[in-house]
């Protein structure tokens, strides 16, 4: 169930509103925060990924003699 | 001339891999031909099912769409699908490739058939789904026809650059069937994911460092909005997070799944897929806006952004290394090609009982031929045909995809789902995408600005036509066509009988 609510919370991240308008700063210098964020947001998805992976992997499909679901 | 060199080497390259390489692993059953035995491991599984993904619209189309429309892009198809495309594969995809494993399946139809006991439903959903693909390969066509005319500088016409990689496609698709397809799209995923990381190299040193070219962006009022997203609609923006779901219903990604040889191979795949999207997708998105600091490429640059950019600020040898990573990236319809013969031969060829009245060796005939014929049409096709049809025609594919998923997971998840929702989600979709098609043949788009209102009921603001499209309740009709597609989905399950006890027990545990 957390982790569900994680997906729900980064599934609603990504229409970050409170960068919609500013380009500025430009993180490192050279890239602007909207694109940024969303960097970074690709990296927490992947990270995300490798929780679901441990904590919700589906391993009764490991077995292929048991039913789809 | 050099570029025409390095794009020839990496086109026989290609062959090789697809052709010649891993050649004594090959079985001679249609399960070989098709899915490669269901043998894949490793990097290649990641790497082919991204490679497969992926198409030319990843390295020209991010960038042309960048150049034009400034770092929202990356957050419209790159980061949303780095959420959703995983999710699918690591909840569904492993599901598919269980199913496959257990009861022999090659394709999405045949576990739709099963699940739901039908047979002419089953053909009605490969009618649709082999409508939406065929844009996709003939744009694909049409990709590599434009690519090497503008990676060659001209030397190699449109005709013969279209020719060429079809046929080199055609080649190791017939001869490789789906595992020489796999180590080709290893191939090329390796080398456009190194293009991303050594194009914004040596562009960046050639534009004498990208903070000034930011600064140079922002001092303009006409380009400073292209660094944040002030000009774009948030409700579009939301609505491009449906787009994504098109992933699982896509044929050649479903037939992909079934293709690993263990299920944990999705977990590295569902880890590294944000990644991988992150190297190719941010650095030519970047490269793309970064493009408006640039006096010397012109505005109508658009898809060629890139390839302008490396003509000024690498050198030809370099350019040419390059070329042949986009060149990876524009020939994807491998496995759109190999997917639609796959369709063919079970859900028709063998279906209606020609296997069994000519065998497996004939459906894999049948299935070669029908990849010369796919390829030599695309071809005949792209030459006479104006892209931008096309181009229309795979953005109607992408969302009449996404509308098809709810067809995938109710298959997989629930199980009071039946044939005749299945039904009726299909010419649902079958229904909105030629309806929007219908819309903007007859109303012409107005110019950039406000859209225009075509149906108001009751001053609600329902359908409106906009200068790039169509839009429904001020969002991408992608959004409202999934959500009716999940709606007449489950409305007409509930109003028809379940289907039976046994075929429930064989997908869902008590």
């Amino acid at each position: 169930m957390p982790l569900a609510i994680l997906v729900a919370v980064l599934y609603v991240l990504h229409q970050d509103f409170w960068n919609w308008k500013d380009a500025r700063p430009l993180v490192f210098g050279f890239l602007p925060v909207g694109l940024f964020y969303h960097g970074v947001y690709t990296l927490a998805c992947a990270a995300l990924m490798a929780l679901l992976c441990k904590y919700a992997w589906p391993a009764h499909l490991d077995d292929p003699e048991e039913p789809g679901a | 001339m050099i570029a025409t060199v390095f794009v020839a080497i990496y086109l026989a390259a290609v062959l090789y891999i697809g052709i010649f390489a891993f050649r004594g692993k090959r079985g001679s059953g249609a399960e070989d031909f098709f899915l490669a035995g269901r043998s894949l491991g490793g990097f290649v599984f990641l790497f082919s099912l991204f490679g497969t993904h992926m198409t030319a619209f990843a390295i020209l189309g991010s960038s042309g769409h960048a150049f034009q429309n400034g770092i929202v892009t990356y957050g419209l198809m790159a980061s949303s699908s780095a959420l959703v495309v995983p999710l699918l594969l690591l909840f569904a995809g492993t599901r598919i490739w269980s199913l496959g494993k257990r009861y022999g399946f090659m394709t999405p139809v045949q576990i739709f058939r099963d699940r739901w006991e039908c047979g002419h439903i089953g053909t009605a959903i490969f009618a649709v789904q082999a409508l939406l693909l065929l844009p996709y390969i003939i744009i694909g066509v049409m990709g590599g026809g434009t690519a090497m005319q503008a990676v060659s500088g001209g030397f190699v016409p449109y005709w013969l650059g279209g020719a060429v990689v079809a046929i080199v496609v055609m080649s190791y698709v017939f001869f490789g069937g789906m595992r020489g397809t796999a180590w080709v799209n290893t191939f090329q995923t390796l080398l456009f994911l190194s293009f991303g990381a050594i194009a914004i190299v040596v562009i960046g040193q050639g534009m004498g460092g990208f903070a000034p070219a930011m600064e140079r962006i922002l001092a303009d009022p006409a380009t400073a909005p292209l660094l944040s997203r002030e000009r774009f609609p948030a409700a579009v923006f939301f609505s491009y997070t449906f787009i994504p779901l098109s992933a699982i219903a896509f044929p050649h990604i479903g037939i992909f799944c079934l293709t690993a040889n263990r299920v944990t191979q999705f977990r590295r795949t569902v880890i590294l897929y944000p990644l991988c999207l992150l190297f190719i997708w941010l650095p030519c998105v970047y490269l793309g806006v970064a493009a408006n600091a640039a006096p010397e490429i012109p505005k109508t640059a658009r898809d060629a952004v890139l390839l302008n950019l490396l003509g000024l600020h690498s050198p030809e040898w370099l350019a040419g290394i390059l070329g042949a990573g986009i060149m990876a990236a524009v020939m994807a319809s491998d496995s759109q090609i190999l997917a639609l013969s796959t369709m063919f031969t079970e859900d028709v060829f063998a279906y209606y009982g020609h296997r069994e009245r000519f065998g497996e060796k004939a459906q894999v005939h049948v299935g070669r031929l029908f990849v010369i014929g796919v390829t030599a049409t695309a071809y005949a096709i792209a030459q006479r045909a104006p892209a931008s049809i096309f181009e229309l025609a795979s953005q109607y594919a992408f969302s009449g995809y996404a509308a098809l998923s709810p067809l995938v997971l109710a298959a997989l998840f629930w199980r009071r789902s039946t044939k005749w929702g299945a039904l009726a989600s299909t010419l649902w979709v079958a229904a909105s995408v030629a309806g929007i098609a219908w819309i903007q043949a007859v109303i012409p788009a107005p110019p950039p600005g406000p859209p225009v209102p075509v149906w108001t009921p009751g001053g609600i603001g329902v359908i409106a036509r906009t200068a790039s499209g169509t839009a429904v309740f001020g969002m991408l009709p992608v959004a409202a066509m999934t959500i009716g597609s999940a709606l007449v989905m489950a409305v007409v399950s509930v109003m028809t009988p379940p289907p039976t006890d046994a075929a429930i027990r064989r997908y869902f545990r008590d």
